[in-house]
């Protein structure tokens, strides 16, 4: 590798850094949290099989999962302004990711409450809590902890897909590398440090869902 | 007057008809012994006494309050519970929650006690069940008749008017119903009125006074419980106890 290309892949580091922690960082943790508030009522209103409600959670994740997240993104910024509707690039992303990945994760957290036995339903009636106070305090901590390394699957997914948002004017740490590239065409080096960076924020989130299981489990078995 | 009162309790499960008019009374101090072949609906019963099943009909009358076991409305049915307890058969400890929480839960978010008041409740049920000091275990490391033992102090805690136990020592290893029992007996010697679902024949000739013996959905014989064992009216009942006497 000659010396131009470290210099550039060197001078680009600070730049890229910038932008993951200025944009694909909050853009991640914004979507997540979003996702995850969808998820949890979505999920509730079906552990409840609220009526008319349920139907419309169950359209939600169909018409959600069975589209693109990059034709949902091209849809919500491109397409709606010839409605009239104009939104921000920077919250259409957090809108779109989050609405998407609340489908997903509102099978997981539905899945995950249902896994927890009927028997802590009806004890917790009996010591004289309402449902809410149920769920709160046995059937959603459960669920949570079933569902914990799900979860931590779609936040990294989610990490690398804030790199979509690129391809809407959001200059997050994918786009930096591309106007970059395009000021000095270095392809291969830009994209390699940029996916180095990607694999290595990742990499931590694995550690730490591996810490957070072993936290997990001392009420779950082992001690 | 009686302190807890089932009239013409019915329920069926679709063409299936498992209670057919049950009627019983319980006074403050009683220990209620429920018997009866498997499907004879005894658990049923308890569990439409405590609306974990919905009743085709009958009424029950707590605390000379009557209320519809079919219709009754949800805040009726929290009233109700807030006065009674339930001793499952596997339990249904709170997995996510310590042993102290697990008995605290009910008393701070159920009847918005003070944390310290709960604990202290807690703490003193749960040396009576002889574990306090696994206050802070996980039911997950406990024993099976260690985990009942501390259901029994969740139900304890809350000062209930009357116990239910849906076959408390069915899920249990041999060596561990002792335990258990011996919890249960102290509890009727402190004069705590229970209505108790078992198989165990000991208990319910040492520790009962009543006996409800359960056929088919209906109560076949209903007495005190020395009546009951050494002279038992119905056919159906001599044929049981004959039964259990050849078992053990």
């Amino acid at each position: 590798m000659n010396e131009r290309v470290i210099q550039i892949v060197r001078d680009a580091f600070p730049q890229l850094i910038e932008k993951f922690f200025t944009m694909t960082i909050p853009l991640t943790v914004l979507s997540f949290a979003l996702a995850m508030l969808i998820a949890v009522a979505t999920a509730m209103i079906q552990y409840a099989h609220v009526k008319g409600l349920q139907r419309l959670c169950r359209i939600y994740i169909w018409i959600v999962r069975c589209t693109p997240l990059l034709v949902q993104l091209y849809l919500v910024y491109y397409g709606l302004p010839s409605v009239g509707i104009y939104l921000d690039a920077f919250p259409t992303v957090v809108m779109v990711f989050g609405i998407n990945e609340g489908a997903y994760l509102a099978e997981t957290m539905r899945a995950s409450m249902e896994a927890v036995p009927s028997g802590q339903m009806e004890a917790g009636y009996c010591v004289g809590l309402n449902y809410m106070q149920i769920m709160g305090h046995v059937v959603l901590p459960q669920a949570f902890r079933t569902a914990f390394p799900s979860l931590f699957n779609s936040l990294i997914s989610m990490v690398k897909e804030t790199s979509l948002a690129s391809t809407i004017t959001v200059t997050e740490m994918f786009r930096q590398a591309i106007v970059i590239n395009g000021r000095v065409y270095e392809t291969l080096a830009l994209y390699t440090e940029v996916a180095l960076i990607y694999l290595a924020f990742c990499s931590l989130l694995t550690v730490l869902q591996r810490w957070g299981e072993k936290k997990l489990s001392s009420y779950g078995g082992v001690r | 007057m009686s302190m807890l009162e089932i009239r013409n309790v019915r329920k069926s499960f679709g063409d299936n008809p498992v209670l057919k008019d049950i009627s019983l009374e319980v006074n403050k101090g009683d220990v209620i012994a429920i018997l009866g072949p498997s499907g004879s609906g005894k658990t049923t019963l308890l569990r439409c006494i405590n609306f974990l099943e919905r009743a085709d009909g009958g009424t029950l009358t707590l605390d000379g309050q009557t209320h519809d076991m079919h219709s009754a409305r949800k805040e009726e049915i929290v009233a109700i519970r807030r006065k009674t307890a339930f001793v499952f058969q596997n339990y249904n400890l709170f997995l996510n929650k310590t042993v102290l929480q697990n008995v605290t839960l009910g008393l701070t978010s159920g009847r918005g006690m003070n944390r310290a008041e709960a604990e202290r409740i807690a703490r003193d049920a749960l040396l009576r069940v002889g574990m306090l000091e696994k206050a802070d275990a996980y039911p997950i490391s406990l024993s099976g008749g260690q985990q009942q033992r501390v259901a029994i102090a969740r139900g304890m805690a809350t000062g209930p008017e009357i116990i239910y136990f849906d076959e408390p020592t069915s899920a249990l290893d041999p060596e561990l119903i002792g335990e258990v029992l011996n919890v249960m007996r102290q509890l009727a010697q402190d004069g705590m009125t229970m209505l108790v679902v078992t198989h165990e024949m000991e208990f319910a000739r040492n520790v009962s006074n009543k006996i409800i013996f359960m056929d088919g959905g209906r109560v076949i014989e209903a007495g005190p419980t020395g009546e009951f064992f050494s002279n038992p009216k119905e056919e159906r009942s001599r044929n049981f106890i004959r039964s259990i006497l050849n078992k053990e």
